[in-house]
């Protein structure tokens, strides 16, 4: 099963745009990425520019609307994620637990969806959707 | 709703195989080090969830690890000997062994980790103890689980383990690297165990569907470590890509009622592109290191092949004829002159695919294909092709006789009706 690992640093909503971690905390970072990757989970990781740099488009109204970033009003943001394959919620958790973080951070662990985790009939039209493209 | 059990079994899934391969190190045979860390394991078991899993879990394991290979170095000398001076030598052994243990834990060393994955895989020992041993101290799995994986009772497993750290044991096999030569041998022997335990979970068409799914992410797993600690093994990289492209079929590979979709059929949205991907950039790797017609890269570049086209009929045969070809000058079998003649069938037409499938194999009793279902399901394929019906009708009819693998007689039933449908009723 996979699962994602998010990021969520404190004060992340609010940061510059060039905001970049420190040498020392990228360095430990990459100590980490290491040892996902010798242990043969780590499927992806990647960081992400500041919010600062983004935009959000809300759908009211089935109408999309664009607004840039930085968002005031968002009180988590998402700094980077790992994906992982690993064998159970608890080993997603074992290996959160050893990522190297500060005090102002949060990681989030999420699983993700694979077709057999859809209701039958759910997974029925996903097949039967595709079927038949040029 | 967390379970403390669950948590450390997902804390010996991550540490189990560094500390198995650190104590090794200090022991030099696996069979005595996996029993320690196993000791370890039920200490923890019976402490953690009372006093709360310890900060730096790997690093309490072998703690306890080290207690009991000093107790158990006291046991076994005070049995023989009762001398002081004796004693004194003990001390100072029990002394060494810790701080050897300390240091190994400290610094445990990719080439620990490889050297327990050689000789988990060891040519001395039969190839189901070199599966079962793999999974056990390199995938972290429990007996049971490895006894539900292969369909066979938990007894056996217990017994192919035992069997096989005896024979590692009395065969003397020491706990080194291997180099050169050797070195490539061991290699080869690692890569096959990781491909059977990929395809027993690939190909398999009983037991539990996650169970499958879990041999085959194991594999993928493993085959991402060895790509880790042998960077420069062009194989290595072409077994990873290999395992990556057929697992990135798998939503593909069942219909919406559950049954078998062959690969000319499947909807090819379904296939997972970032897996394709990973695939393909392993296979490009491999290729890089300058062994693109190695035994796993070959295939990988058929599997290539087959993903690179958006439908079936986009498929490259020419190029997957000479793939083919090239796979029969390494690595000759029945099975690949088989699968040769059906890509000579897609490029050259199935008078073609005829030829070269008679030219394989003219079924004599004792070839390697014959009581082989799929050799008459190819030939039975091809002769309705070239309009050959009654011909067709008779092989496919003597390959539904000859498998017992239901799905495949349900494929191979469907084949029959078509071939009705497509004959001029006379």
């Amino acid at each position: 099963m996979r699962f994602m690992m998010m990021v969520i640093p404190k004060g992340y909503e609010s940061a510059a745009p060039d905001a970049v971690p420190s040498a020392q905390a990228a360095a430990k970072m990459m100590q980490y990425n290491k040892a996902l990757q010798k242990a043969g989970v780590l499927l992806a990781l990647d960081g992400l520019f500041p919010p600062s740099t983004g935009a959000r488009i809300s759908y009211a109204g089935g109408k999309a609307k664009v607004t840039d970033g930085p968002f005031p009003e968002a009180k988590e943001v998402i700094g980077g994620y790992w994906i992982i394959q690993v064998r159970s919620r608890e080993e997603a958790i074992e290996w959160a637990k050893r990522a190297p973080m500060s005090d102002n951070e949060v990681i989030e662990v999420r699983q993700i969806h694979e077709m057999p985790d859809f209701p039958e009939d759910v997974q029925k039209r996903l097949k039967n959707s595709s079927t038949g493209t040029p | 709703m967390r379970d403390v059990h669950k948590t450390i079994e997902a804390v010996w899934k991550i540490e189990s195989t560094r500390l198995i391969a650190a104590i090794a190190r200090v022991t030099r045979d696996i069979g005595v080090a996996e029993e320690l860390a196993q000791d370890a394991l039920i200490t923890a078991l019976e402490l953690w969830p009372e006093e709360g899993i310890p900060e730096n879990p790997g690093a309490w394991l072998m703690k306890a690890a080290k207690r009991r290979a000093i107790d158990s170095l006291r046991r076994s000398r005070l049995l023989v000997q009762k001398h002081e001076e004796i004693a004194r030598e003990l001390q100072v052994q029990q002394q060494r062994l810790g701080e050897a243990m300390d240091q190994a834990l400290d610094q445990v060393i990719d080439d620990d980790v490889l050297r327990l994955i050689f000789t988990a895989c060891h040519p001395v020992l039969a190839v189901e103890g070199r599966v079962a041993l793999t999974l056990r101290l390199i995938g972290g799995l429990t007996t049971a689980e490895i006894a539900r994986a292969f369909l066979v009772p938990e007894k056996t497993i217990g017994q192919r383990i035992f069997r096989a750290k005896k024979t590692l044991s009395e065969a003397h096999v020491t706990f080194e690297t291997a180099r050169g030569d050797e070195l490539r041998r061991r290699v080869k022997s690692v890569l096959s165990v990781v491909y059977l335990i990929f395809n027993e979970g690939y190909t398999a068409t009983s037991g539990e569907e996650w169970m499958r799914a879990a041999l085959c992410d194991e594999a993928l797993r493993l085959g991402r470590m060895l790509v880790q600690l042998l960077p420069g093994e062009s194989e290595v990289h072409a077994l990873l890509a290999l395992m990556e492209l057929n697992a990135s079929r798998t939503a593909a590979r069942r219909g919406s009622n559950g049954e078998a979709v062959l690969l000319p059929d499947q909807d090819r949205s379904l296939w997972d592109d970032a897996q394709i991907q990973r695939g393909t950039t392993s296979l490009e790797h491999a290729q890089r290191l300058g062994g693109e017609v190695n035994y796993y890269a070959l295939q990988a570049a058929i599997a290539a092949c087959h993903m690179r086209a958006r439908t079936a009929e986009e498929t490259d045969w020419e190029r997957i004829v000479l793939l083919y070809d090239a796979l029969m000058q390494v690595s000759p079998s029945p099975i690949v002159a088989l699968n040769r003649a059906v890509a000579v069938g897609m490029a050259q037409g199935p008078a073609a695919g005829l030829d070269a499938l008679d030219a394989i194999a003219t079924p004599t009793a004792d070839s390697a294909l014959a009581g082989y279902h799929l050799l008459h399901s190819v030939r039975g394929d091809l002769l309705m092709k070239m309009g050959r019906f009654p011909e067709a009708r008779a092989e496919i009819e003597r390959a539904i006789d000859m498998t017992q693998n239901l799905r495949e007689q349900e494929l191979l039933t469907e084949r029959l009706k078509q071939i009705e449908k497509a004959a001029p009723s006379t």
